[in-house]
């Protein structure tokens, strides 16, 4: 297996850095148009913008769905609006259940695990990426064959370390087992591949070490690809749920945004106007986490896109 | 002469402290992979041949554990029902994504609000999208109620129903992950070069033909590593429905992965779970190496 597929351009990423619309006007300008390209631009507009809207429309009625009162959730006909609007119900969710535990839980191990991951990333991507040292490719090619493992493969052998480590409903085995995978690696040591060598050397003829260098020059320029592994980690941490369901088991004190969150639509049976508050309020972290990286967005697939999830 | 050797042995030196670290900057990752991916893979191929309950003793009993997977009254829909998945999920997701790719072009206003628009149920969680759709597929839920009042027509109770529920799972799935592919593809289209796109144009290549026969071939790299990868991931589903439908009715949405967890973690039998999970490896990994052999038939590389 080539270990250079899907190579980013670290130097597009680093040119590009902070300078957000350099392709926003492509292609936009071009010839007058005819009028029959108008009209099919016209229907263009008409049709993602319908597409838009029914694509919308599950979230947009579970959100005035959690606004309803309980026994007005599948009124015939069905509506928008309740008899009331009861923005009570958001409060509800958090009186009705551990539901500040569960954000809490899942703030503070996707935030470590996130942590913990650009850590190993950036120093094991430098260590493949930018050193030379005997066996360095075959232990990288062992290192992506590992990606090849589905975690779902992982999560039995996984539970028995756990229990072996004593790990079983702790916070280390919410945040350690899955931190480790190759992917961050990979970005990263594609990256730094691409930054200009001669940045390292002139710092490295200044007496700077390998630290030095790490720290000082390839880290800040590493900026853009940091962002995006970091968002892609915290989001993969953020909705992990088969494994947090495995490995605690006290949902009370350790359960997680999601663990939590289908407990407590078990815990709430039929109050799916709460069920609605409680999904809608999990939704908002990271909807405005993409709001605010939206410009990112397409790079970072470009990316980080090419290796999963 | 004296220098050389001199310097071969500054440079050996050198090359030594280098490895050292080298090793320094991998160390944690090495640990970590040790621990957290090489020993349990080769401890899951060894519980696989044991029998291996949660709590108690364990003996090895050879293959057996693989020839049981045969005889359980789930596993083989549970393999049926993930291909069926597959099937079904891979191409609706692909082709609407590349739908939406393709129509969210440089001429949209607001492509970026709507991009982002499309891409929010990628990241918000799971069990989130699931709940809001298990409220949807209610019997008295929003589709059928719109159904009855609009149209005066009942529709099936859908995930009270063998078929529909594996349809709705689909259904579901499909509006969940669509963002993501439509921005691996949008992130592809936006790289082709201005000049061929300027030379199809001149030639008269417009709207369809121009989609179909130029953007479409040239991002097939793309077309097909999403492939890939949605591929991969559809046969680990399990959230989607576990949350909408808890693999029933009866075990038609069951899928590998739910039948994986339900016999660790359900029927504490960890040796059975982990020979269900290799057949899924199994099952992986030959799809996607049939992908890449047929990968030269459609995709079509610059260099």
């Amino acid at each position: 297996m080539s270990t250079d597929i899907a190579v980013p351009s670290t130097k597009a990423m680093i040119a590009v850095d902070g300078d957000d619309h350099v392709d926003t006007e492509r292609r936009s300008g071009g010839a007058p148009m005819t009028p029959a390209a108008r009209v099919r631009l016209i229907l263009a507009h008409v049709a993602v913008y319908v597409a838009a809207a029914l694509f919308m429309l599950p979230l947009v009625y579970a959100f005035f769905s959690a606004l309803k009162p309980n026994g007005e959730m599948f009124a015939m006909p069905p509506s928008l609006f309740g008899s009331e609007i009861r923005w009570s119900n958001f409060a509800e969710v958090f009186q009705f259940g551990p539901f500040w535990t569960y954000i809490g839980n899942s703030l503070f191990t996707s935030i470590a695990g996130t942590l913990v991951v650009l850590f190993v990333s950036t120093t094991a991507g430098y260590a493949f990426g930018r050193l030379r040292w005997k066996g360095r490719d075959a232990v990288f090619v062992l290192f992506l064959a590992t990606l090849m493992v589905p975690a779902e493969v992982l999560v039995i052998p996984m539970f028995q370390v756990m229990q072996w480590f004593g790990w079983v409903d702790t916070y280390q085995a919410l945040i350690f087992p899955f931190a480790f995978g190759a992917f961050g690696t990979f970005l990263m040591r594609q990256f730094f591949r691409g930054i200009p060598y001669e940045l390292e050397e002139a710092a490295r003829v200044d007496g700077a070490g390998p630290v030095r260098t790490f720290a000082q020059i390839i880290l800040p320029l590493s900026k853009s690809s940091i962002a995006v592994l970091s968002v892609f980690t915290f989001l993969s941490f953020w909705n992990s749920y088969l494994w947090p369901l495995i490995v605690t088991v006290d949902y009370g004190s350790l359960g997680t945004l999601p663990v939590g969150l289908a407990s407590f639509s078990g815990l709430t049976g039929t109050r799916w106007d709460l069920q609605m508050a409680a999904s809608i309020i999990s939704m908002i972290p990271t909807t405005i986490l993409v709001i605010a990286l939206q410009k990112h967005l397409v790079k970072g697939i470009a990316m980080a896109g090419l290796g999963g999830r | 002469m004296t220098i050389t050797t001199a310097a071969k042995r500054r440079h050996g030196s050198l090359a030594k402290v280098e490895a050292r670290q080298a090793l320094g900057f991998a160390s944690p990752a090495l640990v970590g992979l040790a621990l957290f991916t090489i020993v349990p893979v080769g401890l899951s191929i060894v519980m696989s041949f044991f029998d291996w309950p949660t709590f108690g003793a364990r003996t090895f009993n050879g293959g057996a554990n693989y020839l049981r997977l045969f005889e359980d009254p789930n596993f083989l829909p549970a393999l049926r029902n993930s291909m069926v998945f597959t099937v079904l999920y891979v191409p609706l997701s692909v082709i609407f994504s590349l739908l939406l790719a393709v129509g969210l072009g440089p001429r949209i206003r607001g492509r970026g609000a709507l991009r982002v628009l499309f891409f929010i149920p990628v990241v918000t969680p799971m069990v989130a999208n699931v709940l809001v759709w298990k409220m949807l597929l209610q019997p008295q839920g929003l589709f059928n109620g719109l159904a009855q009042t609009w149209f005066g027509v009942e529709l099936p109770n859908f995930l009270a129903d063998r078929n529909w529920a594996m349809i709705m799972v689909v259904v579901m799935s499909v509006w969940q992950g669509i963002g993501y592919n439509m921005l691996i593809f949008s992130a592809a289209l936006e790289q082709l070069p201005e000049s061929v796109l300027e030379a199809a144009s001149i030639d008269g290549a417009t709207g369809f033909r121009m989609t179909w026969s130029i953007m479409i071939p040239m991002i097939s790299p793309a077309i097909f590593f999403a492939t890939i990868m949605t591929m991969i991931t559809s046969l680990q589903v399990f959230v989607q429905p576990q949350m909408l439908t808890g693999g029933g009715p009866g075990n038609s949405t069951l899928p590998l992965v739910m039948w994986i967890y339900n016999q660790g973690f359900k029927f504490q039998d960890l040796g059975l779970a982990a020979a269900g999970a290799w057949i899924l490896f199994a099952l992986i990994i030959t799809i996607t190496a049939l992908q890449f052999t047929a990968q030269k038939r459609w995709v079509h590389y610059e260099h």
